[in-house]
């Protein structure tokens, strides 16, 4: 019995004295529930959304200032006709649109009944369905308000999901999975095949050799690039021939995405491992600081309208983030390079910062 | 190639780890084609001598040139003529022999075949393998490849970090009887190792630990630092032995040879015959009747334990 | 016990077609430190293995501390100390918690572990780094330290693998100096190296060639019988037949 004491007693000692992994331990479900906590939402806010109005008057402008000091609206401007919008909607910048009829206010004050259009994103089927819930609701108080308590309800609301029809889910995950399935191959093995060489010590020997930091870095990672594109084309396939998602815009701009995606996630797997000295740091790190906030902040499951200001503002630097736009833009929506051509910069801007900043940071000598 | 210059010159070096000094003032300078010993325990500071010298680390302290060029300054002109062996043989176990070899010979910018004939007297051995994994490799093996790779692209300079260690005997003995057949004007060989034996085997020799060379010269001449008299005694009672040596008033040292004991007296120029009849006198006063000793002259060895023995009095 | 401390009997260990260890027969008398040596693959590892109660034999006996191996290897573990290169303490732990852990292992009292402590530390002078981290301690204080813990206990009989490497040739000595003590004191010393000059300390050593014991006796017996000056040489002949020069 005091055997079994003496070895609990041990256990715990080791536990307790090694600090990395106790910090890591310790503070990784914090971060988890915290993450979780924020992240996970059903409900929206400052959903970007758009009038179009051919005729603006009294109901109409009234409707617009309801939309405009509602939180969980953000009104992006008021048209005169959706045309106008397509861009937006492609790019993911404008969610939903409220089309008015041709003279609302005259309408309703001679009794007629009037057909409202309501336009959402539905790429995300979630975010789609509870948006649609949200601006129901919207229309109800302006129509109360119009017509009056005891008024017969005459304001039809015409829903036309868009991208999306018939909300299905897959296109909601597969554009996610490709991220994380990329960032595992590119991100995690890149960290662990260095962390490996200098464990073994045969990164000694590199170091002692002509080869220079950037050699030894793209030697290491081609094999990784090739690997993750054949990882992302299989993903593709299987969404495309098993489930049936659309791929309606052109392939090519995806697969460069893919790319830029790879190698930021690579240049991030190089940063870890110059700071990891084994493997299971690498791990550990590439799981906490990479896999974890890219499942949660990057919009891959959990829409970036519900996080709060600080963590939205974080979701700006995870590569994920903008790659998950692109991927959605282009396959849902249809979106071309003249519609992404931001996302698709920004991209790019981090792969060659961070692949830059990986190779600068792999020294030249041993610490 | 001009020689004007030296292999390598060391001028006191000092390297500063964390809140250790690794390497306390070292100074030396190795000629073209010599085989040079770094003869210490561990944690004397052989190994990070050699990150200096192999321009793996920066001096902390002083100047090194190493076939020369600034190591601070010059690493690449430096590590395209360098083989390296760091110790615990850093090879790819799932890479075969063959490929292993491979890789390294381009990493240097040259092929296998360019560079075979440098080391075809460790090939002969090692080529039955080739296609064997270097993970399933024996001991010995082991470090007759990373030999191989260390060579292959033809360097000026060769380092080995504890190549022997952690093998047998017979497979350390083969090493060196390898690195002799290797021995020529163009390639200088600097190898550290614990084992004294193999001390023997390099042109010049240093002892080093704590961070320090205690002595440095050729095997033959090193031993002519220790100016002491030196006898080999021997008695059944060993452990008894040791405890009268060690009490007897003059005594300098007292150590453990295999199965004699090397005693060491602390005053200079005595008769070695004089000191055997006082010993002979000593332990049979206390009991030991069968004392026998004769005068030795001194190995490498016995300077090393002298030398410590005096370092860790001093400190 | 009365008897040899060791004594094996045609002790055979199979690894599938493989035989590592091949009717070794041997003893070795109480208080003796007994030199084990051979060159890697030898089958060194394995006989002790055998020996410490770990691994059973395929064919033969052994007896250690008068406790058999293969009807009572609990008993040969309780009587018998280890310490090897490759492991011996948690770094991470002080010297007096490595001591507690291994003492409660074998079932001492904290009392009696306190005890054996303090004598064990002031045999090796470390009485002052009881609260050291096994991390701190140098290389030579830590091999010392691992043979103590060994002794905790007061086996009958220690197994020592490969305990000196990479120290300086004082600090080997004084480890060998502390075996000789512990064989003084009554406790048998079976010790495996890779440097054949400690071959020379050891009262009797065998050396072992392909499963087999191909030599066996005091160092100045071996080194009669095979006509060499020095149990290198005896070593080299054994090992690689033509290779001696």
């Amino acid at each position: 019995m005091s055997a079994l004491a003496g070895l609990v007693r041990k256990e715990t000692r080791h536990l307790l004295r090694d600090r990395q992994t106790l910090a890591i331990l310790l503070l990784l479900p914090l971060v988890s529930v915290l993450l979780f906590g924020f992240a996970v939402r059903t409900d929206v806010r400052a959903i970007p959304v758009a009038i179009v109005d051919p005729s603006p008057d009294a109901a109409s402008r009234a409707l617009a200032a309801q939309v405009a000091q509602s939180p969980q609206f953000r009104l992006r401007g008021v048209v005169r006709s959706e045309q106008a919008l397509e861009r937006d909607f492609r790019a993911g910048t404008l969610r939903q649109a409220i089309v008015l009829p041709e003279g609302t206010a005259r309408r309703l004050a001679r009794g007629d009944r009037i057909v409202i259009g309501v336009i959402t994103d539905a790429a995300d089927p979630n975010t789609g369905r509870v948006m649609g819930g949200h601006v129901a609701a919207m229309l109800a108080r302006w129509e109360a308000d119009q017509v009056g308590p005891s008024g017969v309800p005459r304001v039809t609301m015409l829903t036309r999901m868009r991208f999306n029809p018939t909300l299905e889910s897959v296109n909601l995950f597969v554009p996610g999975l490709i991220a994380l399935v990329l960032t595992i191959v590119a991100a995690m093995m890149t960290a662990i095949s260095i962390t490996r060489e200098k464990e073994r010590g045969t990164m000694e020997l590199l170091l002692a050799s002509p080869l220079r930091p950037a050699t030894v870095v793209l030697g290491k990672v081609t094999p990784y690039v090739v690997l993750g594109m054949a990882n992302a084309l299989t993903v593709l396939l299987a969404a495309r021939l098993v489930f049936g998602m659309p791929l309606r815009g052109h392939p090519g701009l995806l697969l460069v995405a893919a790319l830029l995606y790879v190698i930021a996630s690579l240049g991030l797997g190089i940063l870890i491992s110059t700071r990891a000295e084994t493997e299971r740091t690498a791990i550990m790190a590439a799981l906490a600081g990479l896999l974890l906030p890219t499942l949660m902040l990057s919009g891959f499951i959990f829409p970036l309208e519900a996080l709060p200001a600080p963590l939205r503002a974080v979701a700006q630097v995870i590569p994920a983030r903008w790659f998950l736009v692109i991927v959605r833009g282009v396959m849902v929506k249809g979106a071309t390079l003249a519609d992404l051509h931001r996302e698709v910069a920004v991209l790019a801007t981090m792969a060659i910062a961070l692949l830059g900043i990986g190779i600068r940071r792999l020294a030249i000598r041993l610490p | 190639m001009t020689r004007a210059a030296p292999a390598v010159v060391v001028e006191e070096l000092h390297v500063q780890r964390g809140a250790t000094r690794a390497v306390d003032g070292v100074s030396c300078t190795i000629a073209h084609g010599e085989r040079f010993g770094v003869i210490g325990p561990d944690g004397a500071g052989k190994t990070t001598l050699f990150r200096v010298l192999t321009t793996l680390l920066l001096p902390s302290q002083g100047r090194v040139r190493v076939l020369d060029h600034d190591v601070a300054g010059a690493p690449w002109a430096v590590r395209g003529q360098l083989g390296y062996m760091p110790g615990r043989f850093a090879l790819y176990p799932d890479l075969s022999v063959a490929e292993n070899l491979a890789f390294y010979a381009e990493v240097f910018g040259t092929s296998v075949e360019a560079g075979l004939g440098r080391i075809a007297p460790i090939w002969e051995q090692l080529a039955p393998f080739a296609g064997r994994r270097a993970g399933a490799l024996s001991g010995g093996m082991k470090q007759k490849l990373a030999l191989c790779c260390a060579l292959i692209h033809r360097p000026t300079l060769l380092v080995l970090d504890e190549p022997t260690t952690g093998v047998d005997a017979v497979s350390r003995r083969e090493f060196w009887d390898l690195l002799d057949a290797l021995r020529s004007d163009d390639l200088t060989v600097i190898v550290a190792t614990p084992y004294m034996d193999e001390a023997a085997r390099c042109d010049r020799v240093a002892l080093m630990q704590h961070g320090r060379f205690l002595a440095m010269d050729a095997p033959s001449a090193i031993t002519t630092g220790f100016r002491h008299p030196l006898l080999a005694v021997r008695a059944a009672d060993r452990l008894g032995l040791l405890a009268m040596l060690r009490a007897f008033p003059h005594a300098r040292g007292a150590w453990p040879f295999g199965d004699t004991v090397h005693y060491s007296d602390a005053r200079l120029g005595s008769e070695p015959g004089e000191i055997r009849e006082e010993l002979v006198a000593w332990a049979a006063d206390r009991g030991l009747g069968d004392l026998a000793a004769e005068p030795i002259a001194p190995g490498i060895e016995d300077l090393f334990i002298d030398r410590l023995a005096e370092h860790e009095a001093v400190a | 016990m009365t008897g040899p401390a060791i004594v094996a009997d045609g002790l055979t260990r199979r690894f599938g077609a493989f035989t590592a260890v091949d009717a070794v027969s041997f003893a070795v008398g109480r208080g003796e430190v007994f030199g084990f040596l051979g060159a890697n693959g030898a089958g060194k590892t394995t006989a002790i293995r055998m020996l410490i109660g770990l691994l059973p034999p395929t064919a033969g006996e052994a007896t250690v501390a008068g406790a058999s191996i293969t009807s009572d290897p609990e008993g040969v573990r309780r009587r018998i100390g280890y310490m090897s290169q490759r492991f011996s303490l948690y770094d991470d732990l002080t010297v007096r918690e490595n001591v507690a852990l291994f003492g409660t292992i074998y079932g001492l009292r904290p009392a009696a572990i306190d005890a054996r402590r303090e004598i064990l530390l002031g045999r090796i002078g470390l009485a002052h780094a009881r609260d050291a981290l096994v991390r701190q301690l140098p290389l030579g204080w830590k091999q010392q330290l691992a043979l103590m813990v060994a002794l905790l206990h007061e086996p009958e009989v220690v197994f020592l693998d490969e305990p000196t490497g990479g120290v300086d040739p004082i600090t080997r000595r004084r480890f060998w100096e502390l075996i000789y003590a512990t064989a003084a004191s009554g406790t048998t010393v079976l010790v495996t190296t890779h440097y054949l000059d400690e071959a020379e300390y050891c009262d009797r050593l065998s050396i072992m060639v392909d499963g087999r014991i191909a030599a066996i006796g005091t160092p100045g017996e071996v080194r009669a019988t095979w006509g060499a000056a020095t149990l290198d040489e005896v070593f080299l002949r054994l090992t690689r037949p033509g290779a001696a020069a």
